[in-house]
């Protein structure tokens, strides 16, 4: 009886804890606007936080909250500071569009978002409707920039999979060419096609397109064995470097050397825990940023993202980082202020957005077009000695 | 008052299970219509319609008819992307959206109900827990048709592949309407809530006259004992059959619902993988196997919940899913139950002491 009545009072104690947390923090976020008189740029992002594509929403975080806090200790934007809120959209198109109206409830100006890029075709509807500008640092999907309020910092699929194509048919690296991609993946398939289109321009003959899915991509034997029966001499991998590095694994059980080739997914390959990094000896791919990079504005963000997060930061990381230095510079370029409501940024930003030129850890000289393009050139990196390598 | 009580039983509730939504679409409204709803709550209304009345047809499969189905989603996919479809295809056709919207429900749903039909006729013959597992593969069967399903028009008509968009052989003027993995973009957004609020109450309306109807007391009777509903010569196959169909067909305007208020529709696990129906399980569950009412409030609960509890952020999913296990406990413990009734008891004297 006594023991019925404590249990139930728990929990209720602990229901409304819950609630009270809730509120908590929400008072903390209140007292931080209250802090710095109101006159705050208001920066919205969106990403995973959970589930399985977590690790690409927390690089974005980081990449961004490191900006933020640079900027800031710098003097902030025309002076004024920036808050930076990141929700969580659990890689769902629905939850984003929920994150997305949070953020709105608390005044966002601008959106640095979404990471992926099925929400963020999703967001991107509402965005429109709201005259939100939103700069996405890693949604690839031809898509995601639709209307004139989108950009991006990454490149988009069709370019990747067409610069592969162009590179390999140019430097003559094969004539057969087989493909394995994650056909349940946008950024996987997306790629894949852009490729495939371009290999027929490129003379390169497609002899195997091999699939998997999101839900199986722990054997790749099956793939690629028919690569190898099929006599490719170049396997495109157009996916992330967590299967690739398996990819890689099983084609050396195999004693199948071909040719491997990625995409910017590939980047980070070498830190999976327990690869041997001599298999990933001449994988070339094309990536936007190699954390090994003599330049000293990204050994200076490597070292500082190291020291405030540890690990090395990724392509993600650097797109988001550069993703808050270019609403900087537009927002700079826009003589906006901070009273202004979202839908004026918006519309100077259109127009801001195209007149600026930063000097990024992704590029030098990053331009966007009104499209919303990037217009940035890939580097091919080539692993050599256990290490990246830019190729010139 | 007095009529109030004259009402039968039966229809005392479902009157208060009416009234409820029409109070909370009520409120809501004018809520709206003042501006005093958060962006965010705004843009879940739409959502938690569909989520309303996927809720309510699970119910009739787990709560009536007493089989357990784990590929509600799967049904939800159905109807989601055969709408979506219809809705893209004829956007220029049926300018109207009212008109356009209303076309995309009946062929969501009835391309849910047929699929209902398909899974139905096997494997309601058998006895056992053998349609949990045939949904259950339905479910992920039809999330990865959806991602290698590419179909795309041009001026000669549709074409047809899964392999990628490239073999289609589109000419010039050819669109993709559905790419693969990256599904279907640009459904026009015809859902509003004034529409999901409607269907709440045709699903509720149809669920529930079912229910006392002389079809639902034959549905239950099976649930109950099925030796002795075939002993009086119920046909259990056909009355199974009905009572699933149905509620997959209503599980398909959840899904038409869902699609257009999206710009993209993507099958991913997260939205029509065997989580997302056992989410909706969850919905039945939590508000009581076989209580209508109860799956509203516990489908709006649970949908608001992860929401409301953003500002934890990297605490929230740890602690929805604390206060998840909590209310099941609080709702079906026996200890718990006996502690509320006790509790609850104790407060109807108090009320009748008072007056």
């Amino acid at each position: 009886m006594r023991l019925k009545k404590a249990v139930s009072v728990t929990l209720m104690a602990v229901m409304s804890l819950s609630l009270l947390a809730g509120c908590g923090s929400e008072g903390q976020q209140g007292s931080k606007e209250g802090g710095s008189d109101g006159a705050v740029f208001k920066i919205g992002g969106i990403g995973p936080a959970t589930g399985s594509a977590a690790v690409y929403g927390e690089a974005v975080k980081n990449g961004a909250e490191l900006a933020v806090k640079e900027i800031n200790e710098a003097g902030g934007i025309n002076g004024v500071q920036i808050e930076f809120n990141y929700q969580d959209d659990e890689n769902d198109a629905e939850k984003a569009v929920n994150a997305y109206n949070t953020l709105k409830d608390w005044d966002m100006q601008m959106l640095l978002g979404t990471v992926t890029s099925g929400p963020c075709v999703a967001v991107g509807e509402v965005a429109q409707e709201d005259n939100m500008f939103m700069l996405t640092p890693s949604g690839t999907a031809v898509e995601c920039v639709k209307y004139d309020n989108a950009f991006r910092v990454c490149f988009s699929d069709p370019m990747q999979g067409l610069e592969s194509a162009k590179y390999i048919g140019e430097n003559h690296l094969a004539t057969k060419v087989a493909a394995i991609y994650d056909s349940s993946d946008v950024y996987s398939t997306g790629i894949y096609q852009a490729f495939a289109e371009e290999a027929e321009n490129q003379n390169l003959e497609i002899v195997a397109a091999e699939a998997f899915t999101g839900e199986s991509k722990s054997d790749f034997s099956v793939q690629l064995q028919k690569a190898k029966d099929a006599g490719a001499e170049l396997v495109f991998l157009p996916f992330y470097y967590s299967e690739a590095s398996l990819v890689l694994k099983q084609a050396a059980g195999m004693s199948y050397s071909p040719i491997f080739f990625g995409c910017d997914g590939m980047d980070g390959i070498l830190a999976v825990e327990g690869f041997d990094a001599n298999l990933a000896n001449d994988l070339i791919f094309l990536s936007p940023f190699t954390p090994t990079s003599d330049d000293e504005m990204i050994q200076k963000f490597v070292g500082d993202f190291e020291s405030a997060y540890g690990g090395t930061p990724n392509q993600f990381a650097a797109d988001a980082y550069d993703g808050i230095y270019a609403i900087k510079a537009a927002l700079e370029e826009a003589n906006a202020t901070p009273d202004m409501s979202a839908s004026d940024i918006c519309e100077a930003m259109k127009t801001a957005m195209t007149a600026i030129e930063i000097d990024g850890v992704t590029a030098k000289g990053l331009k966007w077009e009104a499209s919303g393009e990037p217009s940035k050139e890939p580097m091919v990196v080539k692993i050599a000695d256990g290490n990246y390598a830019v190729v010139e | 008052m007095i009529n109030m009580k004259k009402i039968n039983k039966t229809t005392r509730s479902n009157l208060t299970t009416y009234a409820m939504i029409l109070v909370m679409f009520l409120v809501m409204q004018t809520l709206v219509s003042t501006g005093n709803v958060s962006s965010l709550l705004q843009g879940l209304l739409v959502p938690l319609c569909a989520y309303i009345i996927l809720a309510v047809s699970l119910n009739l499969t787990v709560g009536i008819l007493g089989e357990l189905s784990l590929g509600h989603a799967g049904f939800m996919c159905v109807g989601a992307f055969s709408s979506a479809f219809f809705s893209k295809c004829m956007a220029d056709v049926i300018p109207v959206a009212g008109v356009r919207y209303f076309f995309a429900l009946c062929i969501g749903a009835a391309a849910a109900g047929l699929c209902g039909v398909l899974v139905g006729i096997p494997v309601l013959r058998l006895k056992g827990d053998y349609l949990a597992i045939v949904t259950l593969a339905f479910g992920e069967i039809i999330k990865n048709v959806m991602n290698i399903l590419f179909i795309g028009k041009d001026s000669a008509g549709f074409h047809f592949s899964t392999k990628d968009s490239r073999s289609l052989g589109l000419l010039e003027d050819g669109e993709v309407i559905i790419n693969g993995p990256q599904g279907i973009t640009g459904t026009p957004k015809d859902s509003t809530f004034l529409i999901g609020v409607i269907l709440i109450f045709v699903t509720l309306f149809i669920v529930l006259n079912l229910i006392h109807s002389r079809s639902g007391r034959a549905i239950m009777s099976i649930r109950d004992n099925r030796i002795a509903a075939e002993s009086v010569g119920i046909n259990i196959t056909k009355y199974k059959l009905m009572a699933f169909s149905i509620s997959a067909a209503l599980a398909g305007v959840a899904g038409v619902t869902y699609a257009h208020n999206l710009a993209n529709l993507t099958a991913q696990p997260k939205n029509f993988g065997y989580n997302m129906s056992i989410m909706i399980l969850v919905f039945v569950v939590l508000g009581g196997i076989g209580n209508i009412r109860g799956s509203v409030i516990a489908a709006v609960i649970l949908t608001l919940l992860p929401e409301l509890l953003r500002g934890l952020s990297d605490y929230r999913m740890l602690i929805y899913a604390v206060v998840l296990i909590a209310m099941m406990l609080f709702n079906w413990s026996p200890k718990a139950i006996e502690w509320r009734e006790k509790h609850m008891a104790r407060f109807k004297r108090n009320n009748k002491k008072e007056a």
